[in-house]
């Protein structure tokens, strides 16, 4: 894949979050999701995106950040990783950044606060700080489901 | 040149080849003097030696080689058919199955190997042409080279006719062998000159390969002729020989050498002729009619990619979709307009689904057709005679199912031929027949295509799964008591339940029959098994004839809709809640003189906000094979046509839960996979 230094940029509680722009497809308004039993409990449910049906991954739930009601400014990032298309429920999106290699830096020296190692990197834009996602290890929760 | 392009025609054409080798070589197992089965052998080694060939598959065309030179050899007389050959080919076919699997795992033959195979092909024709040679010399005698070569002349009864009725007539009869030129590079075009020719001079009556497969370039570099002429054989000869690109032509005078032996004293000899003759003639009717039988049978065909048809499919389940959103829209005054295009789009949608899915339908033929060498494999291993019975070959299935259904199949006519049928000892005692029979049966039947394997052996021992099951836990004693016989014979699809004595190569691992049972399920499909001591047992598998598109039952519970497939329903009814009676904490309820379990379907969906007494239950009632079980929901939406959408790899297996559809309001519903509660 080619290195852009494009990040879609989206919001969870106070913090913002990118995801390289080669993964995304689309940024999707929140349509009625439907609930899947049974599934783990951060997939939030499944929708439909013109005539396909696409799990969504609740990222509050996954990040373990309490929950909060859909609003008018939700958005579901939809993103194709190794042939599987899978909706991220974000509070909010709105703009893609570029960042500079050297404006990220490795989260390992720094934190090591997550116990499942979806944080690649934060990146510095304009004094912003952006946390930079590993989406295939956001698919799967090591922890619990192993 | 870049060959990838063209791997996958190569790997398709040579499966295909290859399967009708092994079809043939059956064939000739249980015919061997059958001429046109060797020369039909002998063609696919050829295709598949230039095919390999080409694509630079040295392994594969070096064996097709040796084959097509044994092959040779066996049509020349040289070598006489045996078990010994017969099972040498099929080790040969074994090998260059293996090597077209290799290729199209890893692009290439991989580190495979078949020269010692190469070498036995060798040892067999050397040894065999030392024999032949002897045996060429002690009996030869009165038997000229002539005679010898009359075994390859194909004779049917039409040519033989005109044959004598023309030497009434005083014309000449020749049998002309011609040999093109290695080098020519268009065998079919230069034969055709060579037929032309002779037929401004002479009137050909018959030709070896027939025309047709000249035309087709079905033929190696030589071919024969029978003319009628009156010219002389030396005028024929000259005119022939203004052909280039041929290296040799024999003219030999028919009539002449029949005339020769006729008269001939030696009575044994004659006779030998003459039964000789008629085992060619018998060959060659055969050839024809096989050849009339073929013609009608392969239709044309279409090699479609499969991703296309998937996209077809995509498609007309978009006109589904539409078709239902139609259906809701309600607006009175237009209503009478509307009907009558959504009725129009409906046929259309529903004949676009038919012909689409047409195009997915394959024979069954397909899986079915490795398994009387299986068998034969089989029986040989295990000293048992088997039958096996195939009907309804023809029965069409999903492209999906052909794929997925070898596996199992292959699974449960092991276990018949390996658990079912006794040795010949034992089977001669209860006065049966020695040989054992297989039946393997394929019929539709409405909407689901039906698979029986069925034999004629020792049934299922009730007591001893009986016992096995408690010892290995699945059960318990008291358990056991309580159960009925065909309660009983469910056990055998439980995982990791096996009751061989002995753990054979073949079956008996404990991996047997809950993987069968999964696999099946996986499809849609159920399977069950009926069974009588001493007279047999037959396990029927049942498949949705599409996979795409089904009927399926809307139901509601709680504020969420599933939808649940036709196949799996029997029937809808109700119940008071009064009548729910708990048996160890579950929950049954006495329905037409039978227990039935009782689910809920919010339970078993954990179905947030539910309304949990109600005095009367709707209760859809699922049939899984003999089983059924009742599941209470709150509401029934109707009957509609739905498209299944898979969940995607990512949430691959999510219990309960067999994909889901989009409803004509464009949100999500999912499709309950009742197989998994029960």
């Amino acid at each position: 894949m080619e290195a852009t230094n494009q990040y879609v940029v989206f919001k969870l509680e106070e913090e913002y979050y990118g995801i390289d722009i080669n993964f995304v497809e689309t940024i999707e308004r929140v349509v009625e999701i439907t609930r899947l039993p049974n599934a783990p409990h951060y997939i939030k449910g499944v929708i439909n995106l013109r005539g396909e049906v696409i799990p969504v991954i609740d990222l509050r739930t996954r990040f373990n950040i309490e929950d909060k009601a859909i609003s008018e400014e939700s958005r579901i990032i939809i993103l194709t990783i190794e042939e599987m298309t899978i909706g991220l429920l974000v509070d909010s999106s709105s703009e893609v950044l570029t960042i500079e290699k050297e404006e990220i830096d490795n989260t390992n020296s720094l934190i090591n606060y997550s116990e499942d190692e979806y944080i690649k990197g934060i990146g510095k834009v304009n004094e912003r700080m952006i946390i930079i996602l590993d989406p295939m290890k956001i698919l799967y929760y090591h922890n619990q489901e192993g | 040149m870049d060959m990838s392009q063209y791997l996958d025609i190569f790997m398709e054409e040579s499966k295909e080849n290859l399967q009708s080798m092994n079809d043939i070589l059956m064939k000739l197992e249980s015919s061997p003097e059958d001429i046109s089965l060797l020369n039909e052998i002998f063609r696919i080694a050829h295709t598949l030696k230039g095919m390999s060939g080409t694509m630079g598959f040295s392994n594969i065309s070096s064996l097709t080689h040796e084959m097509e030179n044994i092959l040779d050899d066996i049509r020349n007389g040289k070598i006489r058919i045996s078990n010994n050959v017969i099972d040498l080919l099929f080790e040969c076919f074994d090998e260059l199955e293996k090597y077209v699997n290799e290729i199209e795992k890893h692009n290439n033959e991989g580190g495979l190997s078949s020269s010692d195979l190469i070498e036995k092909l060798q040892q067999l024709m050397k040894a065999q042409e030392d024999d032949g040679s002897k045996a060429e010399v002690s009996n030869a005698g009165n038997l000229d080279v002539e005679v010898q070569q009359e075994r390859e002349i194909i004779v049917n009864e039409y040519v033989d006719s005109t044959i004598k009725r023309a030497a009434e007539k005083n014309y000449n009869v020749y049998l002309v062998k011609v040999s093109l030129d290695k080098k020519c590079m268009l065998k079919s075009a230069r034969a055709y000159i060579v037929i032309n020719t002779l037929e401004k001079i002479a009137e050909v009556i018959q030709s070896t390969p027939s025309i047709e497969d000249i035309e087709d370039e079905k033929f190696d570099f030589h071919f024969e002729l029978i003319i009628v002429s009156k010219n002389s054989k030396d005028f024929i000869a000259s005119e022939m020989n203004n052909i280039s690109e041929i290296e040799s032509i024999e003219i030999a005078d028919i009539l002449d050498r029949k005339l020769a032996i006729t008269p001939s004293n030696d009575d044994e000899l004659t006779s030998e002729l003459e039964d000789r003759e008629q085992t060619v003639n018998k060959a060659a009717t055969d050839a024809n009619e096989d050849v009339a039988i073929k013609k009608t049978k392969t239709g044309k065909t279409v090699r479609v990619d499969i991703d296309r048809l998937d996209n077809l499919m995509n498609l007309v389940s978009e006109l589904i979709i539409i078709k239902t959103r139609l259906e809701d829209i309600d607006d009175s005054e237009k209503r009478q307009r509307m009907n009558e295009a959504t009725e129009h789009l409906e046929r259309i949608t529903t004949s676009l689904h038919d012909a689409v899915m047409k195009v997915r339908m394959v024979p069954i033929e397909r899986v079915f057709n490795r398994f009387p060498r299986m068998v034969r494999d089989l029986s040989k291993e295990l000293n048992k005679e088997i039958s096996l019975i195939m009907t309804g070959a023809d029965t069409e299935v999903d492209r999906t199912v052909i794929d997925e259904i070898g596996d199992p199949l292959i699974h449960l006519i092991r276990n018949s031929i390996d658990h079912g049928i006794e040795d010949m000892e034992t089977r001669e005692r209860s006065s049966k027949d020695k040989k054992g029979t297989v039946k393997l049966s394929a019929y539709p039947d409405g909407n689901s295509v039906v698979i029986e394997v069925e034999d004629d052996g020792k049934g299922i021992d009730i007591e001893k799964v009986k016992g096995k099951a408690i010892e290995k836990n699945i059960i318990s004693l008291q358990q056991s008591q309580l159960m009925e016989d065909n309660e009983i014979i469910q056990l055998l699809f439980a995982p990791g339940f096996s009751t061989a004595d002995k753990i054979s190569d073949l079956s008996g691992r404990g991996v047997g029959l809950d993987v069968v049972k999964t696999k099946i399920e996986a499809l849609g499909g159920t399977v069950e098994v009926d069974s009588f001591k001493g007279q047999g047992s037959k396990f029927i598998i049942r498949l949705p004839l599409t996979l795409a598109i089904i009927q399926a039952l809307l139901v509601v519970t709680g504020e969420e809709k599933y939808a649940i497939p036709l196949n799996n329903i029997k029937e809808i009814s109700t119940i008071t809640s009064k009548s729910i009676r708990k048996v160890q904490g579950n929950e049954v309820v006495l329905f037409r003189n039978a227990t039935l379990p009782i689910m809920r379907l919010a339970n078993l969906l954990k179905v947030p906000n539910i309304n949990e007494d109600q005095e009367e239950y709707t209760i859809v009632i699922v049939k899984k094979g003999d089983r059924v079980a009742g599941i209470v929901v709150d509401e029934l939406i109707g009957q509609q046509e739905i498209v299944i959408k898979s969940l995607g790899k990512y949430l691959a297996s999510i219990k309960g839960i067999a994909g889901a559809t989009i409803l004509g309001n464009g949100s999500v519903a999912l499709i309950i996979d009742t197989n998994s509660f029960y």
